[in-house]
């Protein structure tokens, strides 16, 4: 479904991304886990086109998108859930939503609008709130519920459990699982909680310093002794 | 250890005498010293003694001012309150935005029958032209900065755009004023686009650098293209308005028929006045219901949504560059607007009216009226033209009175006299009305 073959981004003369090439197939959850500044935010980005990638491509469902804008790239239906959640704070959880579906316009909104709320009860009671007001959890259950409203095919999620609670993170993990299941959304996943991340995906990717270093099933990850002594032990909850 | 009474005391003091000497420094050159006519030339005569009787003033009134809050807001700041002035003046913006619709309801039905009130005077009309433009051009401003988020400095260009669009369009070629005013929209918002190009990637202070830079470029260009513009001497005798093709004179040109004798009327000057009124009052109203209707559209929601958050924005499919541009055009087509009526109402024209101090004052009354609020620039606008207005009396003071009312207001209303932000939809849509009331 998404190819992403040898890219190379730059920020100015810096090189983020030094040649990675990753596939997510129809129907997958797949997990880039990496430390910080590893590269994986910037992945995400160069899918969106915002940066663009200086060499290698990008494929969606056979269409080269490594040259395209990002609104064009969301267009085709890939949502992306920034890091940092980037609600609109001054605006009710209803008109974010609506925002999400900006792309379908109102009829798409109504459509969407329930499906979305079955999955985030909590933002139902909290329509006519404003975004800002939000707990942090809300917040970031607002941007994926967001994200989905344009009914995307492969959602891009980047580090959903960000500043969450352990309770919440499970929540949220156990949501994007409801999404790929059940919405049938396939789903590629930016974290930093490799323990969580790797048991909710069907395959994992380690990126360490703008390159791919391992990959496999999240199980074999799991079970790796480098990943487990880089990324879970001590921080393994 | 002082007393508390004591230490309040001390600096108080301190303050007042700060105070004191800030105002012997500015009051000595300014208030000190007096140039005067005598036969000959000029002389120059001292008053010191006015700048004794203003720093004493200072002394005492920062004293006392220290004093009051010195002793009392303790008390307050410590149960977390504000001051009660300040929590009058929120219960008047609550107030006011709780029943908004009414109030504007009302306002509009006033406006519309003040030029038949008994004591409503050619003056008074006058008067209310200029507020109702400077109303106008807050709601055309509040488009970019307001909606769009986009700081402009140099929405006077777009003024000067429409007014010169309007003046010139007439002169050379003859065109009436309701022939000029699409055109003079129009070229206001190519203006606006022209701006909108290069500032694209500019946010928060570099933009408003770049728009302040573009305000005055645009007043040069009028001011130095001579054969155009006829420079600094302006344009002058511009068509007057007509009341659609019959003028409003006491005497008809050949061929057509004046207003007074169109109406059976007396000849009466106000008959022009009373009409302009009406012109811009509906301006104005158009550019109100324009952008209340926006932000309902999905543009509308995008340019709220871009002041929010950019990055937010790309990733929702939201194209950044139309969405501003369209701003710029379409704030910038009723600055135009609002310039071809200046121009018609005035009849004459000169750079000198377009000048960067009119770019703040319509910031002004976006801001002071609370940013994104329309009612809110409708009393701003009302307040900063009618204080120094009817502040005429009090002379040289007058823009005093106008400073120590601003900063009043940004002390006690620090977001602007109505800043609410209105959801632009509240009940659950699918269900209607009554799902939403289960459902909460």
């Amino acid at each position: 479904m998404l190819t992403v073959s040898g890219i190379h981004t730059f920020y100015g003369p810096i090189e983020a991304l030094r040649g990675v090439s990753i596939e997510v197939r129809q129907g997958e959850i797949v997990t880039l886990i990496g430390a910080n500044g590893a590269g994986k935010s910037t992945l995400l980005m160069t899918v969106c086109g915002n940066p663009q990638a200086r060499r290698g491509a990008v494929n969606f469902e056979g269409q080269d998108i490594t040259q395209m804008s990002t609104h064009k790239i969301v267009r085709l239906g890939i949502a992306h859930a920034p890091e940092g959640r980037r609600i609109f704070p001054r605006m009710t959880v209803l008109e974010n939503l609506q925002m999400g579906a900006y792309i379908g316009g109102d009829e798409q909104f109504r459509k969407e609008i329930d499906r979305v709320f079955n999955l985030f009860p909590v933002l139902a009671n909290r329509r006519n709130q404003r975004g800002g007001t939000l707990s942090g959890g809300e917040q970031q259950m607002l941007a994926i519920a967001r994200a989905l409203m344009s009914r995307p095919r492969l959602l891009l999620l980047d580090e959903p459990s960000l500043g969450l609670a352990p309770m919440l993170v499970k929540q949220i993990f156990a949501t994007i699982r409801e999404i790929n299941e059940r919405e049938k959304v396939t789903v590629l996943l930016v974290e930093q909680n490799a323990f969580h991340a790797l048991k909710l995906a069907s395959r994992g990717y380690v990126i360490v310093n703008g390159r791919i270093a391992l990959s496999g099933t999240g199980a074999e990850l799991l079970a790796n002794r480098e990943v487990r002594a880089a990324y879970l032990e001590g921080g393994a909850h | 250890m002082p007393t508390p009474v004591g230490a309040a005391l001390r600096t108080a003091l301190k303050e007042a005498a700060i105070a004191a000497g800030v105002a012997l420094i500015v009051a000595l050159p300014l208030v000190g010293f007096r140039l005067i006519d005598i036969t000959g030339g000029v002389s120059i005569q001292t008053r010191f003694d006015w700048v004794v009787y203003g720093v004493a003033v200072v002394f005492i009134g920062r004293l006392g001012l220290a004093l009051w809050r010195e002793l009392r807001i303790p008390h307050a700041r410590k149960a977390g309150e504000a001051s009660s002035l300040a929590i009058f003046a929120e219960q008047i913006a609550a107030f006011t935005r709780q029943y908004s619709l009414y109030f504007g309801i009302v306002g509009a039905a006033f406006a519309f029958a003040l030029p038949f009130m008994p004591f409503t005077d050619q003056y008074i009309l006058d008067v209310a032209i200029t507020v109702l433009i400077y109303v106008m051009l807050g709601w055309g401003l509040n488009i970019v900065v307001g909606l769009a988020g986009l700081l402009d400095l140099g929405y006077v260009a777009f003024y000067a755009v429409g007014a010169y669009s309007y003046a010139l369009l007439a002169q050379n070629f003859n065109l009436t004023f309701w022939e000029s005013l699409p055109l003079a929209g129009a070229f206001a918002a190519l203006f606006g686009l022209l701006l909108g190009f290069p500032v694209l990637r500019l946010r928060g202070d570099y933009l408003a650098i770049v728009t302040l830079g573009f305000g005055e470029m645009i007043r040069i260009i009028l001011l130095n293209w001579q054969s155009l513009t006829g420079g600094p001497n302006g344009v002058s005798s511009i068509e007057r308005p007509s009341f659609f093709g019959y003028p409003f004179t006491a005497v008809a040109p050949e061929g057509k028929t004046a207003f007074h004798e169109l109406m059976g009327l007396e000849f009466s000057n106000s008959h022009r006045v009373i009409f302009l009124y009406f012109l811009i009052l509906i301006l104005a109203l158009i550019t109100n219901a324009f952008s209340v209707r926006m932000r309902r559209l999905p543009l509308g929601r995008a340019w709220e949504a871009l002041r929010e958050d950019e990055i937010a924005c790309r990733s929702l499919g939201i194209n950044p560059t139309n969405t501003k541009l369209s701003a710029f055009a379409l704030g910038a087509m009723f600055g135009g607007f609002a310039g071809s009526f200046f121009a018609t109402r005035q009849g004459f024209i000169s750079p000198e009216s377009f000048t960067f101090i009119e770019s703040a004052v319509i910031l002004a009354i976006v801001v002071l009226g609370g940013m994104g609020s329309q009612f809110g620039v409708v009393i701003a606008a009302a307040f900063l033209i009618l204080v120094p207005e009817f502040g005429r009396d009090l002379a040289q003071f007058r823009m005093l009175m106008f400073g120590f009312a601003m900063v009043a207001i940004m002390v006690w209303r620090p977001r602007g006299l109505i800043a609410h932000r209105e959801p632009s939809m509240r009940l659950h849509p699918v269900g209607g009305p009554e799902a939403a009331k289960a459902g909460s």
